[in-house]
C-alpha cells in the first residue's frame, strides 16, 4: 500500500524467514566474522577468474538462505537480484542454476534494499508466497570494471572506498519465525554535482538524507522510533557528511544510533580500507548478517537499512559526467514487536 | 508501532544547490597528506633511480659496454624486475606506499602492462591478453608519439636541423 | 657522487609527478602522459640530453626519458635521411623497453595469474 509519496506500507508484514551471507578473507579478518554463514579463505576462491568467484559467492549465499528459511529452492516463487558487474552476470548465471523465475535489477550498492523492498512488495501484494532477494560484489571485479587491473600500482587517496567481497541473499515470506518488513521507502536519484569516483561517500551521502527524510515525512516516523539507523557504504567521509546534513535541516539522528555497514564491516584502523567498505555485498552482507543476529536476540527491536548507489559507469566519468546517486530505505523490526 | 501525529516526521527537506553542497563536501575531506607524499616518492623514486644506475654500472663493467650501449639491457632489466614484482601481487602493495615514487619510472609502466595482461588472461590470450595489454600504458606511448612528431613538424617546417 | 645525483634528479621527477596525483588531482595515465612530453619538449630545447650525462640514470628511468628518446630518435633520423625520418626514427631508441615490455607481460600472463 502506498503512504506518502514513495514508500510501501506492508500491512500483511511479510517475514525474513531466512538469509545466507558468505564473504571473503578481508571481511573474515573484520569484526563481524562471526556473524557470517561462510567466511572464504582466497579471493580467488579456486575459480578460474574473479567474475566466477563472484558468481560462486552468490550462489552459495542463496543456498544457505533458503536452506535457514527451511524451505525448498523450489518453493521460491520470484528471485529478485543485482549485482555491479555488467549486464548482471553474476545474477544471470545463479539464477539460471536456481531454475527460479528471475528479476534483475540494478541499484549498485543500493541492490540489496532495493531488491528486498520488491521481495516484500511482491509477497506483501499478494504475488508471491515466498521471495528471495540476493546481491553480491567482489573488491577484484570492482577493480577490473570500474577501476585498474588488481595488480596495478596505482596509490589510492584517502576518500576511496574498498569494495567488499561477499554476497547476501534473503528469503521473504507471508508468514513464519523472523523479523519482520514493515516499510520501505524507494528513493529518487540525487546528483549533487560530485564527479569523482574515488569519493563515492560525498556523491552518494545527499541520497541517503534525501530518501530518510522522505522516510520520516511519508511515515511520520522521527529518528527516535527505530533503535538503529544504518546507511548502506557511505563510510568515513559520507556519513560525516550525513551527519552534518541532517544537523543543518535539524534532523535529530542523536535520538538513534546512526552507524553506515561500510564502518562496521571493516576494522578501519587496522585493515587498509582507506574511508571504509562499498559494493553491494556491503550492507547487504552487514544486515543478512550482523543486524539480523540483533534483531532475533532481542538486541534491536527496529531498524532502518538505507543502501545507498552510485549509479555511474566506467564511460559516464571519462565523459566527464557527475555521478547520480540513489538510496532505498527498508524498516525491519522483531518478529513480535 | 509509531503513532501519527501531525507534522510529526516533516523535516525541512534536503535542499542545497550543487554549488553549495561541493563546497560543503570539500571542507569534509581528509586531506591527502602532500608533503609526506612527496617524501615517499621521492626516497621510493630515487632509489629505484639509483637502483638502474647500479644495473648500468654493472653491464658497463661486466660486458665492456658504454653507457649509450648499456641503457637498452637497463631498461630490460627494471622492466623484469617490476615485472616479476607485479606477478608476486607486490608491485601494488609498494605503489600504495610509495605512489608516483613507482609509477613514474619506467617500472611502473611495465607494471601497467604486466598488469593488464595478467587481469585479462581470463578472457583469452588474443582478445583478453592482446586487446587489453596497452589499456594504461597506451596513453603514455600515444602522447610521446604525438609530441616527438609534433616537434619533428616544427623542426621540418623551420628549417631546425635535428640532432 | 653519480649515484647521489641519480638519486636526486629521479626522485625530483618522482616528486613532480605526485604532486600532479595530490594537489592537480590527475590520474595516473594524464600524469605519465603529461611527463611524457614535458621529457619531450625538455629534448627539443636540448635539455634533456646534459641532464642524462648529468644525472645518469636518474634521467633515464624515469617515464620523461621515453618522451627524449622518441624526440632523440625523430632528429636524429631528420638530420641523417630528411623529413621522413621523423616519423621512422621515433622508436629506434625506445624500441627494447617497449619490447621488453610486452614480451615479459605476455610470458608472465601465460604462467600467472593475478591475487588481487
Amino acid at each position: 500500500m502506498l503512504r506518502g509519496k514513495q514508500t510501501w506500507w506492508f500491512e500483511s508484514r511479510p517475514v525474513i524467514i531466512g538469509t545466507g551471507t558468505v564473504v571473503g578473507p578481508d571481511e573474515g579478518a573484520g569484526p563481524l566474522a562471526a556473524d557470517f554463514d561462510l567466511v572464504h579463505a582466497e579471493l580467488d576462491m579456486n575459480q578460474k577468474s574473479w567474475e566466477k568467484a563472484e558468481r560462486l559467492l552468490l550462489e552459495q549465499a542463496s543456498d544457505f538462505a533458503i536452506k535457514n528459511a527451511g524451505i525448498r529452492k523450489e518453493q521460491v516463487q520470484f528471485y529478485v537480484g543485482g549485482d555491479l558487474l555488467n549486464q548482471l552476470i553474476s545474477n544471470s548465471f545463479t539464477a539460471r542454476d536456481l531454475g527460479l523465475p528471475y528479476i534483475g535489477v540494478f541499484g549498485a550498492c543500493s541492490t540489496s534494499m532495493l531488491s528486498l523492498a520488491l521481495a516484500a512488495q511482491l509477497v506483501d501484494s499478494g504475488a508471491a508466497e515466498y521471495a528471495m532477494a540476493g546481491t553480491c560484489s567482489h573488491n577484484c571485479t570492482a577493480e577490473k570494471q570500474f577501476r585498474y587491473p588488481t595488480e596495478y600500482g596505482s596509490q589510492k587517496p584517502p576518500t576511496a572506498q574498498y569494495t567488499v567481497t561477499g554476497a547476501g541473499a534473503a528469503v521473504v515470506a507471508a508468514s513464519g519465525n523472523g523479523p519482520v518488513i514493515t516499510c520501505a521507502t524507494i528513493g529518487k536519484i540525487v546528483d549533487l554535482g560530485i564527479s569523482d569516483p574515488f569519493n563515492m561517500g560525498a556523491a552518494m551521502a545527499p541520497a541517503a538524507v534525501d530518501t530518510i527524510q522522505t522516510h520520516f515525512s511519508d511515515t511520520g516516523r522521527v529518528p527516535a522510533d527505530y533503535d538503529m539507523i544504518v546507511t548502506g557504504d557511505l563510510a568515513t567521509v559520507g556519513h560525516r557528511i550525513a551527519v552534518d546534513l541532517f544537523a543543518r535541516d535539524g534532523v535529530p539522528m542523536q535520538d538513534t544510533v546512526f552507524s553506515d555497514c561500510g564502518l562496521m564491516i571493516y576494522d578501519i584502523e587496522r585493515q587498509k580500507v582507506q574511508a571504509g567498505g562499498s559494493g553491494c555485498a556491503c550492507s547487504a552482507v552487514v544486515t543478512y548478517g550482523h543486524l539480523m543476529k540483533r534483531l532475533r536476540n532481542g538486541e534491536l527491536k527496529r531498524i532502518l537499512v538505507v543502501a545507498t548507489g552510485a549509479l555511474l559507469s566506467p564511460l559516464s566519468y571519462q565523459q566527464g559526467e557527475t555521478i547520480p546517486c540513489i538510496a532505498h530505505a527498508v524498516a525491519i523490526e522483531r518478529g513480535d514487536a | 508501532m509509531a503513532t501519527k501525529t501531525a507534522g510529526r516526521g516533516k523535516f525541512k527537506p534536503m535542499s542545497m544547490s550543487s554549488k553549495e553542497y561541493k563546497t560543503f563536501a570539500k571542507q569534509r575531506e581528509p586531506s591527502r597528506s602532500v608533503l609526506a607524499n612527496c617524501v615517499r616518492a621521492f626516497v621510493s623514486g630515487g632509489l629505484i633511480c639509483v637502483l638502474g644506475q647500479a644495473i648500468q654500472n654493472g653491464y658497463m663493467s661486466w660486458m665492456k659496454l658504454s653507457s649509450t650501449q648499456a641503457a637498452n639491457p637497463t631498461v630490460a632489466t627494471l622492466i623484469f624486475i617490476s615485472v616479476l614484482l607485479t606477478c608476486f601481487g607486490v608491485y601494488d602493495k609498494i605503489a600504495q606506499w610509495a605512489g608516483a615514487g613507482s609509477a613514474v619510472p619506467v617500472t611502473g609502466f611495465a607494471n601497467s602492462m604486466c598488469s593488464a595482461a595478467l587481469e585479462h588472461r581470463a578472457e583469452g590470450l588474443v582478445l583478453g591478453v592482446g586487446g587489453n595489454m596497452f589499456k594504461l600504458a597506451g596513453s603514455v606511448i600515444v602522447y610521446g608519439t604525438v609530441a616527438a612528431f609534433v616537434i619533428g613538424l616544427i623542426h621540418v617546417i623551420f628549417g631546425i636541423r635535428g640532432h | 657522487m653519480q649515484f647521489l645525483w641519480a638519486f636526486l634528479v629521479g626522485g625530483g621527477i618522482c616528486v613532480l609527478g605526485q604532486l600532479m596525483f595530490d594537489v592537480l588531482k590527475l590520474t595516473p595515465a594524464h600524469t605519465m602522459s603529461t611527463l611524457v612530453v614535458l621529457g619531450a619538449v625538455a629534448d627539443a630545447l636540448g635539455w634533456y640530453e646534459p641532464l642524462v650525462e648529468f644525472a645518469g640514470a636518474g634521467a633515464t628511468v624515469p617515464i620523461t626519458s621515453f618522451g627524449n628518446a622518441l624526440v632523440h630518435g625523430a632528429l636524429t633520423e631528420l638530420e641523417q635521411t630528411g623529413p621522413i625520418g621523423v616519423i621512422a626514427g621515433m622508436f629506434k631508441v625506445t624500441s627494447a623497453g617497449i619490447s621488453a615490455a610486452i614480451i615479459f607481460s605476455f610470458l608472465a600472463a601465460l604462467v600467472v595469474r593475478p591475487k588481487g
